[in-house]
């Protein structure tokens, strides 16, 4: 990897952009092709690419390069197309503040503690795991209790492996992923705890990654205890009744000397907090126009900080919007105002963004409550769509055409995804 | 006589059940599938279900201790433990190239390793 | 080597007692079974320098609450620790309430303790917007305050090495034997001769005396659950605050610990002398009732837990004096108010090993403080830039939640932290919402950079907390 540091930062970037994650990385690009002379990235890794250096897995970017790339690659190919694109990369440093003139304080060994000038800054700082704090499970607190992704640095980056008996609690992605990298490692995966009567990752993981591998999945049933005293020597697992309480007279113990968290990602984002950003309550992070732009003038958000991704390739393409945005507006350039709220109705979690115009073609990513299949989605009174099927761990895509929108003259608009039947009638 | 067997299509996030009916060597009918995808995962998956391999390997004088690689196709499913106990006793020297072979026919699939990332000198 | 005292138990009475005898010319060793000072139940509290009015009259407990509470001020002037009077005020719901604010009231006059105030609905409300509007009355005393409770123990002790302590950790103290002269100390890592010994080892203060033969003081053991909370809520409470007790529990109280954060607990349930554990139960307790002095806290706002138990002496109150086995003294069954009371009790084993013998000569090099660590996220913007520029480690985060630098742990591993937990109780790193997620990582590669040792060699807290596995033992087993 070429040392990209540059070793003098300027006092005034037309953009400066938050995390050099996917997010980050097709942001710079969007703000370049935007108009933004100057582009700088800040990301406090020794490298960009975020998350995704350890997720080394298949199952990225079939829509973006048209083939399966691993985590790794996808980063490394889209640096490729940042740098071609002449953009400043800092790395090892750290974004303390981000203020609403836009001044941007940073810290990092080399450049010390300093502060550069964004005409507009672009929010791309990912997102962090839910830990077993955020569930609150009862018991002992030693060593061997951790997040699913920091096992994954663990074994894909630092080359160490968490523990030799494994029990892994939430079938998220991150989880299952681990479950098979653990036992290509030698270590043995004693099973996985899923609360919900599904498995929350996709199916082609739990075929891959349990199913391949004889692990077994329960579901409906989660830890309710932690046990050992220095390291974890066993955890309580219990069977949940439909209100999802354990029926601890059904308890029963399962030796193993890690146990792996993996039960969701939140998005990061104390720096938009400070910046006093609006934020959605849903989502946790915040809410954006049409061009990713937040409450804050000259202020965007794209990736995991605004709403979690389950596919790069969106964050990429959200992202290089987001940058798009930030780039005109830099460069004196403001697009027109959005006219239409979007408002999550009937089985609609969230929308991101949050408004949008009328006149111009848009994607809105959707996440929903519950599964249904077959579906329809609709848009007020005035477009509708058959889809084969929505499940919460997958977010939809949905192109909103200014033709759909026809005889919609501006003002709320509400999403619905209801089953196939009801739609008919 | 005809047997039916289940598998889970791997082919997209749906996940069809799908069923494949075989008289002997031969199928006759998949079903359950959603989309032709399904169809042709199920008869691969029948005869000889393959998955690409991803995992890391040692090496020396980079800024991380191991570089991950993956299989540059699917191998058969029986072999992915050996290969990742092949790959496992590699030790490798920085500078490594995003795509470089890190093991040639591995296992005799006529399928190499390759790295998925670079990797200079620390 | 021959100790004038030998000290088992370094939590913070025993840090207390041996910062205390390193003002003289002796020869001192302090030792402990676990990794760092501190781990203990000093660690695992609610963190309270109480005002002083609270203690029952006519113990041992209510003589050195209040002299506790004042000799702080002075170690909070020598030792950097967190250390804040930030009040606290006992809320009363009904008449049965008021008339314990007015028992305490009189209580703490008697005693000299100064401030003390009753306010009304009105000037609570002023006071503190968040707290229950159903509160009737409420009791301020302005005297009490929080401490990060295992930051003092590292100071302590830090200190009094600086002035001559001999520190023995992962010592685990397995006999003590009388003879003329003094006494012989087992441990798991050889022994040592003694002429006084000093029992502060918490928890096990009846094993230890029984190894010589001492009495004992019938410890039972009460546990309690303290939970904390984001700090989205930092700033919404900002005293301690106390419900009155009722007569089967001393009451849930929401506590604004020294960082800001708001810490609420404890909870108090005989159990083990060991049983660190946290429960559905306990949580269910502690939010309820943390809910009925302040509303607008939920269960959801919870970002870590965790267990201490106290050590309860058959008679509720301390067990500290000479015993029949002379030289040897007990300072055992110190549950609460313990912490606030240990620099007192520390002036107090210091005259009783007088009493019992011991010479007492001031040693004129006795120093009274150590550098205070760089705490960098409380720098301003230029104090921050001018530490980077002497020093580009300062640069590095480490702990992105909390932000702690790569400076501040690298310091807090010359200053004697050897483990995660060690790194943790004195930078912060790991103690955030991501609880590590982030920057584990990154303090696992520092400890064995900086101890020459491999990362799978770094632990927790000692013992067989390992967190990791060399990855050649896995591949092949
Ligand atoms: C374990 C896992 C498995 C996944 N698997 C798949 C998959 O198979 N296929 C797929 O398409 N997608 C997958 N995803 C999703 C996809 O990788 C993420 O959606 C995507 O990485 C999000 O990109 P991001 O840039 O928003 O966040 P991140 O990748 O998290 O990048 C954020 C960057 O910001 C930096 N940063 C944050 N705060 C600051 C600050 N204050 N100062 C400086 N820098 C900062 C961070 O260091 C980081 O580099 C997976 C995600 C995870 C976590
Ligand atoms: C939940 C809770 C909340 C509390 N809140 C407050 C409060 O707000 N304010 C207050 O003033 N007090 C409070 N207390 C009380 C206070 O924490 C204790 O009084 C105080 O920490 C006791 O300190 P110690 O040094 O006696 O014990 P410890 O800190 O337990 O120290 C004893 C040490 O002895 C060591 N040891 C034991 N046996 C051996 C052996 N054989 N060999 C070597 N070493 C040994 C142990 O490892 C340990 O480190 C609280 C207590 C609890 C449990
Ligand atoms: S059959 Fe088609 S739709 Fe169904 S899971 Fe396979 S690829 Fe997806």
């Amino acid at each position: 990897m070429p040392d990209l540091q540059p070793w003098q930062l300027e006092r005034r970037y037309d953009v400066v952009v938050v995390g050099g994650g996917p997010a980050g990385l097709a942001a710079a690009v969007g703000a370049r092709e935007q108009g933004a002379e100057r582009v700088l990235i800040v990301d406090r890794e020794s490298e960009p690419g975020g998350i995704l250096q350890q997720c080394i897995h298949h199952g990225f970017g079939l829509h973006h390069f048209k083939e399966e790339l691993t985590g790794p690659a996808y980063a490394q190919r889209y640096l490729e197309r940042v740098l071609e694109h002449d953009v400043d990369i800092v790395t090892d440093a750290y974004v303390l503040d981000v203020d609403p003139t836009r001044r941007v304080s940073l810290l990092s060994g080399r450049h010390g503690r300093t502060e550069v000038d964004a005409g507009a800054v672009v929010l791309a700082m990912g997102a962090r795991e839910r830990t077993r704090e955020a569930i609150r499970i009862p018991g002992t607190r030693p060593a061997g209790v951790m997040t699913a992704g920091f096992a994954q640095k663990l074994v894909n980056m630092a080359g160490y492996l968490p523990g030799r008996r494994v029990a892994i609690l939430g079938s998220g992605d991150i989880g299952l992923i681990m479950a098979r990298r653990l036992m290509l490692e030698g270590a043995e995966v004693v099973g996985v705890f899923e609360l919900m009567p599904h498995a929350n990752g996709l199916t082609r993981n739990v075929v891959q990654c349990l199913h391949d591998f004889d692990i077994p999945l329960h579901l409906s049933t989660t830890v309710v205890r932690i046990h050992g005293h220095d390291r974890v020597d066993k955890v309580s697992v219990a069977p949940v009744d439909e209100a999802l309480r354990p029926r601890m007279a059904e308890a029963w113990e399962v030796p193993c000397d890690t146990l792996l968290v993996s039960i969701g990602l939140i998005p990061d984002n104390e720096l938009a907090r400070a910046l006093g950003v609006r934020l959605d309550p849903v989502t946790t992070g915040p809410v954006v126009t049409s061009t990713m732009e937040t409450s804050r003038d000259g202020v965007f958000a794209c990736g995991n900080t605004v709403h979690i991704h389950d596919l790069v390739d969106w964050v990429s393409q959200e992202s290089q919007l987001a940058g798009g945005g930030a780039g005109a507006f830099a460069s004196g350039r403001r697009s027109s105002a959005d006219n239409v709220r979007l408002v999550p109705g009937r089985n609609v979690r969230s929308c991101v963004p949050h408004t949008i115009t009328t006149d111009r073609e848009h994607t809105v990513f959707l996440r929903v409550t519950k599964s249904l299949a077959p579906c329809s989605l609709r848009l007020g009174e005035v477009y509708e769509r058959p889809l084969r099927y929505v499940v919460p761990g997958e977010m939809v895509t949905l192109k909103v055409r200014p033709r759909f929108l026809q005889g919609f003259h501006g003002g709320n608009l509400h999403v619905d995804v209801v089953p196939r039947e009801e739609a008919a009638a | 006589m005809t047997e039916t067997s289940h598998y889970l299509c791997i082919g997209c996030p749906l996940g069809c059940r799908l069923e494949v009916e075989t008289e002997g060597d031969e199928i006759i009918e998949v079903r359950g599938q959603s989309c032709k995808r399904g169809d042709t995962f199920a008869r691969q998956e029948h005869v000889d279900p393959r998955r690409f391999v991803t995992t890391t390997v040692a090496i020396e004088g980079a800024p991380w201790p191991r570089l991950p690689v993956a299989t540059a196709e699917a191998i058969p499913k029986h072999l992915m433990r050996e290969v990742c106990a092949t790959l496992h006793t590699l030790r490798l020297e920085a500078p490594v190239e995003l795509g470089d072979v890190v093991l040639r026919d591995a296992h005799g699939t006529g399928v190499d390793v390759v790295a998925t990332r670079s990797l200079g000198r620390r | 080597m021959r100790f004038d005292v030998a000290i088992v138990g370094a939590g913070v009475v025993g840090c207390a007692i041996a910062r205390e005898l390193t003002r003289y010319r002796l020869h001192v060793a302090l030792i402990d079974r676990e990794c760092e000072v501190g781990l203990g139940t000093s660690k695992a509290n609610s963190g309270i320098i109480h005002g002083g009015h609270r203690a029952h009259e006519g113990s041992y407990k209510g003589a050195t609450e209040w002299r506790g509470n004042q000799l702080w001020d002075e170690l909070a002037q020598d030792l950097p620790f967190g250390y804040s009077r930030i009040g606290d005020l006992t809320v009363a719901f009904d008449d049965g309430d008021i008339e314990h604010l007015h028992m305490l009231l009189d209580q703490g006059r008697r005693r000299g303790v100064s401030g003390l105030e009753l306010w009304e609905p009105e000037r609570l409300q002023r006071e503190e917007p968040n707290l229950s509007h159903d509160v009737k009355q409420a009791l301020h005393a302005p005297t009490s305050g929080v401490v990060n409770p295992y930051e003092a123990c590292f100071a302590l002790a830090e200190n009094a090495v600086r002035n001559g302590l001999t520190l023995l950790l992962e010592h685990t103290v397995s006999a003590i034997e009388r003879r003329d002269d003094g006494f012989t100390v087992t441990t798991d890592r050889g022994v040592l001769d003694a002429r006084f010994v000093v029992n502060a080892a918490g928890v096990h203060g009846d094993a230890v005396a029984r190894m010589v033969g001492a009495e004992e003081a019938g410890l039972r053991f009460r546990k309690g659950e303290e939970y904390l909370l984001d700090k989205r809520l930092v700033g919404f409470v900002t005293r301690v605050v106390f419900p009155c007790p009722s007569p089967t529990s001393k009451g849930i109280l929401v506590i604004p610990t020294y960082d800001g954060t708001l810490m609420v607990g404890p909870t108090a349930t005989w159990s083990e002398a060991t049983d660190l554990t946290t429960s559905a139960e306990g949580a269910r307790a502690v939010f309820e009732g943390a809910q009925r002095l302040a509303p607008g806290i939920s269960e959801g706002d919870c970002i870590a837990e965790f267990a201490g138990v106290r050590a309860v002496a058959a008679d509720e109150d301390f067990a500290i004096g000479t015993t029949r086995v002379p030289g040897f003294v007990n300072v055992i069954g110190i549950q609460s108010p313990g912490l606030t009371a240990a620099p007192a009790i520390a002036l107090d084993v210091v005259e009783l090993l007088q009493g019992e013998g011991l010479g007492l000569e001031h040693d004129d090099g006795f120093v009274p403080g150590i550098d205070a660590p760089i705490r960098f996220a409380q720098l301003d913007a230029e104090e921050q830039a001018r530490v980077v520029r002497g020093d580009p480690r300062f640069g590095r985060i480490a702990c992105r939640c909390e932000i702690v630098t790569e400076g501040e742990v690298l310091h807090a591993i010359e200053r004697g932290a050897r483990t995660m937990d060690g790194i943790k109780f004195r930078t912060r790193a790991g103690m955030g919402r991501c609880q590590g997620g982030f920057c584990a990582w990154r303090c696992m590669r520092l400890l064995a950079e900086t101890l020459d040792v491999e990362v799978s060699d770094v632990t927790k807290r000692g013992g067989a907390s390992w967190i990791t596995l060399p990855r050649l033992e896995v591949e092949h087993a």
